[in-house]
C-alpha cells in the first residue's frame, strides 16, 4: 500500500501503464568559431518548430477541452520565446563555444535552480512547465520524436514521475482511468487535468514508478490518496464492489440526462447551467441542461487589450443562443468590481469594493459601454430565446435607469435597421438584501428574478466570503437567508413571474429539498452538478419538501435547519453526496 | 518621436505580486512596446519583456521596484505597465 496526496476523487482499478519520463542525454562538445552561425541557425529552426508544435497542441486542446485548458500553452510560448534565455544562449554560444543543446540546457537549468529555491508553491509547480518547454526544444534540436501517450491500451492507469501539459494534451483520454505520479501537489498539472477529466488521481507518491511494472494490477483511491499494487484478492474485490456501486450510481445519473427535472409527484423544475465561455456549450448540453441560466460575460473582457466591440459580443451571444435553441440563454450584463477588476476600465480604487461601484452601478456610470453590450444582447435575441438580467440591482431607480439604457439601445438598433427580439425577457438578479425585501415592488417591472446566493448571503450575514477566519458564519441555511429567499419567491409568484437561482447554493444537493419546498422554479448550476441535482429533484416529493420548509422556517439557526434536512432526506442526499 | 528614458519607482500593490498571472500579462504588454523595458529590484535588473526575468524577481506585494523604459514610446509603456503593478485585488488576466 502506498500513500500519496489525494488529488482527484474516485476509485479506479486497472493495469499499470508506466510512462517513463524520457531521459534526454545532452552531450557537450566544443565547436569552432566558424560553426557558431550554424548553431544559431539550428537554434532558430528548433525554436520555430517548437513554437509550431505548442500552437498546434494549444489549438487542439482549446477545441477539445476549452480555452481555459489551453491557456497554459500560451504561457509555454512566453517561456519559449523568452528574450533573456534566447539572448543568453546566443551570447554563451559565442563565449563558451559549446554545442547549442548543451548551452541551452545549461542556461535553462540556471533559471530552474533559482525557482527551486523559491519559497512559493505555485512558482515551484511552474518548473514543470519550464522543463516541458525545454525538453521539447532540446528534442527538436536533436531531431528526436516525442514519446506520447497516444497508444494507451484501454483501462490504463498511467504511472509517471510527473505528467506535463504536453503529455496529457496528446494522451488517448478515453483509455485512461487514473493517474498516479511520484511528484506533484494539489495544484500540479496532473491534479488539475485529472479533475477536469473526472478521473481519480494520487500524486506525490515519491517512488511509485520504481515499485510497479507494466501490466501490474493497481487500485487508485483518489479520495483517500491510497494506492494498492497487486492487492490481495479480498481488497481488490472490496474495491471493485465500491467501484461498481459508484459506477452504477454514475450510470443511473447518466440515464437521467433526457428525463425531466420533476419531483415524484410531478412538480416540474427548469434546470439550466452556468457558463463563462461559449465553448462550454457542448459539455453543458451533454449533461442534459435545459439552456443556460447564467452566462457570465466578464470573461469576455479578459485576456485582451481594449474593450470588446458590439460585433464581438454579438457573435459570441448569437453562437450560444443558436446552440441552446429551443431552450433559453440568460445573459447577465457585465458584473465587474468587488473582487473582479479590469485594467481597461480605469475604475478608481475603493475602500470597500464589495459595497462600491460594481456590477450594474458601474454599467450605469458608463452608459456608452453598457449599451454596447445591450445592443449585442438585443441583436442575439433575434436568433433564439434570450433573457437579459441585471446584476446587483438594489432598488427601483437602478432598475428603471437600466431599462432606459435598454430602450435607448433598442432605438439605436431601430435607427440602424437591425433586427432584435421584441419579446426578450428582462429580469434582475436578487443578490442585495434590499432587493430581496422589496421584491414585490420590483416584480411588477420585470419578467423574472434570479437569486444570486453568493452575494445575497455575504450581504445579509455581513460575511466576507473570502475571509477564512469567519468562513463558519457563511451559512446558506441561515434563517435570515431562507426568509429572504422565501420573500423573493412568494413576491415573484404573487405577481405571476418565475423565480430562479444561479448561486452556488442551487448546485448543492443538501439544499435542494429546501429550495424545492420554497417554490423555486429554476435552478442554474455548474454543469457537472446538473445530474446530481436532477437526481435529488426526482427523488423527493414536492409536498414533502413544502412540509420540510414549513418546519425549517420555525427553527432558529442554520445548523438546526441543516440537521432537519439531513434527518428527513438522509437517504437521498447521502447517496448523492457520498 | 523623441527617444527617451523614463524611470519610475513603484511599490507593487497587486495582491499576487509579480507572480505567474500578473507576470504573464506584464510581459505580454511589455512586448507590445518598441522601447526596452527593465525592472530593477534591489540592484537586480531584469528584462521586462522576459517572463523568466520577471518571475526571477519574485516580487511580492509591497516590494519596491524601479520600472525603466528606454525608447520612443517609453512614457506610454511606463503608464501601461504601472497599471498592472498597482492593481489591487484579484487580477483576472493571465494564465493559471
Amino acid at each position: 500500500m502506498f500513500k500519496g496526496i489525494a488529488a482527484s476523487p474516485g476509485i479506479a482499478a486497472g493495469k499499470v501503464f508506466l510512462y517513463n519520463t524520457e531521459e534526454i542525454r545532452v552531450s557537450r562538445f566544443k565547436i569552432k568559431v566558424s560553426d557558431i552561425p550554424n548553431e544559431i541557425t539550428r537554434f532558430e529552426q528548433a525554436l520555430i518548430k517548437t513554437r509550431f508544435e505548442i500552437i498546434t497542441i494549444r489549438d487542439n486542446v482549446a477545441t477539445e477541452m476549452g480555452i481555459k485548458h489551453a491557456e497554459i500553452f500560451n504561457a509555454h510560448l512566453l517561456v519559449l520565446e523568452d528574450r533573456m534565455i534566447i539572448d543568453e544562449v546566443i551570447s554563451h554560444l559565442r563565449s563558451q563555444k559549446y554545442n547549442v543543446e548543451y548551452i541551452f540546457e545549461d542556461v535553462l537549468h540556471k533559471y530552474i535552480r533559482v525557482f527551486q529555491k523559491m519559497d512559493d508553491e505555485y512558482l515551484k509547480e511552474r518548473i514543470a512547465d519550464i522543463e516541458d518547454v525545454g525538453k521539447r526544444l532540446i528534442r527538436n534540436l536533436l531531431g528526436k520524436k516525442k514519446r506520447t501517450l497516444i497508444d494507451l491500451p484501454p483501462q490504463s492507469i498511467v504511472v509517471a514521475y510527473d505528467l506535463s501539459p504536453s503529455d496529457t494534451a496528446t494522451m488517448h483520454r478515453k483509455n485512461v482511468i487514473a493517474f498516479i505520479t511520484d511528484i506533484g501537489g494539489k495544484t500540479s498539472h496532473t491534479a488539475i487535468m485529472a479533475k477536469s477529466l473526472e478521473i481519480p488521481a494520487v500524486v506525490g507518491l515519491e517512488n511509485i514508478t520504481e515499485n510497479v511494472r507494466n501490466g501490474d494490477i493497481i487500485i487508485v483511491d483518489g479520495t483517500s490518496g491510497i494506492v494498492y499494487v497487486n492487492p490481495r484478492r479480498s481488497i481488490l474485490s472490496q474495491y471493485l464492489r465500491e467501484q461498481k456501486k459508484l459506477e452504477k450510481f454514475n450510470k443511473e445519473l447518466q440515464e437521467l440526462k433526457t428525463m425531466p427535472a420533476q419531483t415524484r409527484d410531478g412538480h416540474r423544475i427548469e434546470l439550466g447551467a452556468n457558463i463563462e465561455l461559449p465553448d462550454e456549450i457542448p459539455a453543458v448540453l451533454s449533461y442534459g441542461a435545459e439552456g443556460v441560466g447564467l452566462y457570465r460575460t466578464e470573461y469576455f473582457y479578459m485576456n485582451r487589450q481594449g474593450l470588446p466591440t458590439e460585433e464581438e459580443h454579438y457573435k459570441a451571444y448569437r453562437s450560444v443562443v443558436e446552440k441552446v435553441k429551443p431552450n433559453a440563454l440568460t445573459i447577465r450584463s457585465l458584473d465587474l468590481g468587488g473582487d473582479k477588476f479590469l485594467s481597461q476600465l480605469d475604475v478608481p480604487k475603493e475602500m470597500n469594493p464589495f459595497l462600491g461601484c460594481r456590477a450594474i452601478r458601474l454599467s450605469l456610470a458608463r452608459p456608452e459601454l453598457f449599451k454596447v453590450q445591450l445592443r449585442a444582447i438585443l441583436r442575439a435575441s433575434a436568433y433564439g430565446k434570450v433573457r437579459l438580467m441585471y446584476p446587483m440591482i438594489s432598488g427601483m431607480e437602478e432598475l428603471e435607469a437600466a431599462n432606459i439604457c435598454l430602450e435607448e439601445a433598442k432605438q439605436e438598433l431601430e435607427s440602424r435597421k437591425i433586427a432584435y427580439g421584441k419579446d426578450m425577457e428582462v429580469g434582475v438578479m436578487i443578490e442585495v438584501p434590499s432587493a430581496a425585501i422589496i421584491a414585490d415592488i420590483l416584480a411588477s417591472k420585470v419578467d423574472f428574478f434570479s437569486i444570486g446566493t453568493n452575494d445575497l448571503i455575504q450581504y445579509a450575514l455581513a460575511v466576507d466570503r473570502v475571509n477564512e477566519k469567519i468562513a463558519y458564519l457563511y451559512e446558506p441555511a441561515h434563517p435570515a437567508v431562507l426568509r429572504l429567499i422565501k420573500n423573493v419567491i412568494d413576491a415573484g409568484h404573487s405577481k405571476g413571474i418565475w423565480v430562479g437561482m444561479c448561486g452556488e447554493m442551487a448546485g448543492e444537493p443538501r439544499f435542494t429539498p429546501l429550495l424545492l419546498g420554497l417554490g423555486l422554479d429554476e435552478f442554474s448550476i455548474p454543469a457537472p452538478s446538473l445530474l446530481k441535482i436532477k437526481k435529488v429533484i426526482r427523488s423527493v416529493r414536492y409536498d414533502e419538501a413544502k412540509r420540510l420548509v414549513d418546519e425549517a422556517l420555525t427553527l432558529s439557526t442554520g445548523k438546526e435547519v441543516e440537521a432537519l434536512v439531513s434527518k428527513r432526506f438522509r437517504d437521498i442526499i447521502f447517496k448523492i453526496v457520498g | 518621436m523623441a527617444y527617451m528614458t523614463i524611470e519610475k519607482e513603484i511599490v507593487i500593490k497587486n495582491k499576487q505580486g509579480l507572480h505567474a498571472r500578473p507576470a504573464a500579462l506584464f510581459v505580454q504588454i511589455a512586448n507590445k512596446f518598441d522601447s526596452d523595458i527593465f525592472v530593477i529590484k534591489d540592484n537586480e535588473e531584469v528584462n521586462g519583456k522576459s517572463i523568466m526575468g520577471i518571475l526571477m524577481l519574485a516580487a511580492e506585494k509591497g516590494t519596491k521596484v524601479l520600472l525603466k523604459a528606454i525608447g520612443s514610446d517609453a512614457e506610454e509603456a511606463v503608464i501601461e505597465l504601472e497599471k498592472i503593478l498597482l492593481k489591487e485585488g484579484q487580477d483576472l488576466f493571465g494564465f493559471k
